[in-house]
């Protein structure tokens, strides 16, 4: 309860930072729509195409989005050795992951929501239709790039070329997350409810949340101190 | 009296070079022990093994019988480093209260007014920390430290950019949490402060620890003292 309560206050600390700074939450929010108006001229809105790209198009724009969030997650404890002292301080470094991962998680919703909202009014997608499914779909994808990103954020805070190094570390381990979020969102895209396939991928999508949330629980010390 | 804190045989190495070599320090529960050193003599070295923020190759450390990363110890010690920790986007109050919600201070609203009011911030306790000057950053950097009553505090230049009045009440926030049984550790250049306090001295020069023992009134009176007696000529 008390590891809950600590990741929690990390969290809540990282939110009210970004919504001060909008470091991260404007470029990534500027990154997706500019993406998806491209996207509206490179393609024919009205065409059946557009059905059998746009759901990966959507998922690489929010995992490259994701990118410019949780370079952000352990770069803030830079300045002033915040890192540090959190390190020395009561907070259990578990706590301190999985309190990044939350900040992260909001952040990346937030893009998405306004993502999906633009894309939905360009290409007439009535994301409305089946909200639970979306909403899964959205919540189970994001927290898995969220964990993901801010346990290698976290290995790789230190080094000089983190923003290059980051992604290429993280977006292969993101493969099977991000087919398994775009299979996911080509039944909604087609105003389809989930068949027993979407439904084995939200498995696959709940044991890589799984997996990776242990982890970082169980490595959280060695990945921060080591 | 036990010891607190208890280091032996330390070595710690930059690539191949000897930051500490064979260090062995004992401080005692209630004790404040000066730690006094030039520059890049290993003092901050030996506070970050302490805070467990950094490795060694050899010896042992250990904080009241364990080592220092346990939850415990973390829960125990309170560390002031060369950077200030806190958030410059975040305003004084916001900053306390965040590291009280971490470290589970119960009646953080409470404590935290009372804490701004300690360091003379409560006044600008709701502006953000970056528009503070050097000193009101430090004062902020000390109630964060304080503010969770640990029983060992380890302080890197603690004293570092605070004006005669922050001076002062630092001292007394040194004095009260001796009088609360702490256990201190201070690296500092300001050995006229330093002295005043400290039960205990130690001078370590060029990673070794060349003394370390109680405070007399002659290094009192004479504060560079221990340099003359026990530093290399010319060491840097």
């Amino acid at each position: 309860m008390k590891a809950f309560k600590q990741a929690f206050s990390v969290a809540r600390k990282d939110l009210a930072l970004e919504l001060r700074t909008k470091e991260s939450v404007n470029a990534a929010g500027a990154f997706s729509i500019a993406i998806l108006i491209l996207f509206s001229f490179a393609f024919d809105p009205f065409s059946e195409a557009i059905h059998e790209l746009a759901a990966g198009l959507l998922w690489l724009t929010f995992a490259f989005a994701g990118a410019l969030v949780f370079n952000r997650g352990f770069a803030r404890e830079l300045p002033n050795e915040c890192l540090d002292t959190l390190l020395a301080s009561p907070l259990a470094p578990s706590s301190l992951l999985i309190g990044k991962a939350i900040g992260v998680f909001f952040l990346l919703l937030l893009v998405e929501v306004v993502s999906l909202f633009v894309f939905g009014v360009f290409y007439n997608i009535r994301w409305w239709l089946h909200p639970g499914e979306l909403a899964l779909t959205c919540a189970l994808a994001s927290w898995g790039i969220a964990i993901t990103g801010s346990v290698f954020g976290a290995l790789t805070v230190n080094l000089r070329l983190r923003e290059l190094m980051l992604p290429v570390i993280i977006y292969p381990l993101l493969v099977p997350l991000l087919v398994g979020a775009i299979e996911m969102t080509n039944a909604l895209l087609g105003n389809q409810p989930f068949t027993s396939y979407e439904w084995l991928w939200a498995k696959v999508l709940i044991v890589f949340d799984i997996v990776f949330t242990s982890l970082a629980i169980a490595l959280a010390e060695t990945i921060l101190v080591n | 009296m036990t010891a607190a804190i208890e280091i032996a045989h330390i070595w710690k190495y930059y690539g191949d070079y000897p930051a500490l070599r064979d260090c062995t320090l004992s401080v005692a529960e209630g004790s404040c022990c000066a730690l006094l050193g030039r520059n890049g003599a290993g003092k901050t070295t030996l506070l970050r093994i302490l805070a467990g923020l950094s490795h060694f190759q050899r010896g042992t450390v250990r904080l009241f019988g364990t080592a220092p990363r346990t939850g415990e110890t973390r829960r125990r010690t309170g560390f002031l480093g060369h950077g200030i920790g806190v958030y410059e986007d975040l305003s004084a109050r916001e900053n306390l209260q965040f590291f009280a919600r971490i470290a589970d201070v119960p009646n953080a609203r409470g404590v935290v007014s009372g804490w701004l009011e300690r360091v003379g911030l409560e006044r600008v306790a709701d502006m953000p920390v970056r528009q503070f000057s050097r000193g009101m950053r430090q004062r902020l950097a000390l109630a964060r430290t304080f503010l969770h009553a640990p029983n060992v505090l380890l302080l890197d230049e603690p004293f570092t950019s605070l004006d005669d009045r922050a001076i002062h009440m630092l001292s007394q926030l040194l004095v009260e949490a001796r009088a609360r049984q702490a256990t201190i550790i201070s690296s500092t250049h300001q050995l006229r402060e330093a002295m005043a306090i400290a039960s205990h001295v130690a001078l370590i020069e060029n990673g070794r620890l060349r003394f370390s023992g109680e405070r007399t009134q002659a290094m009192l009176d004479d504060p560079a003292l221990l340099y003359r007696l026990h530093a290399e000529p010319g060491a840097a």
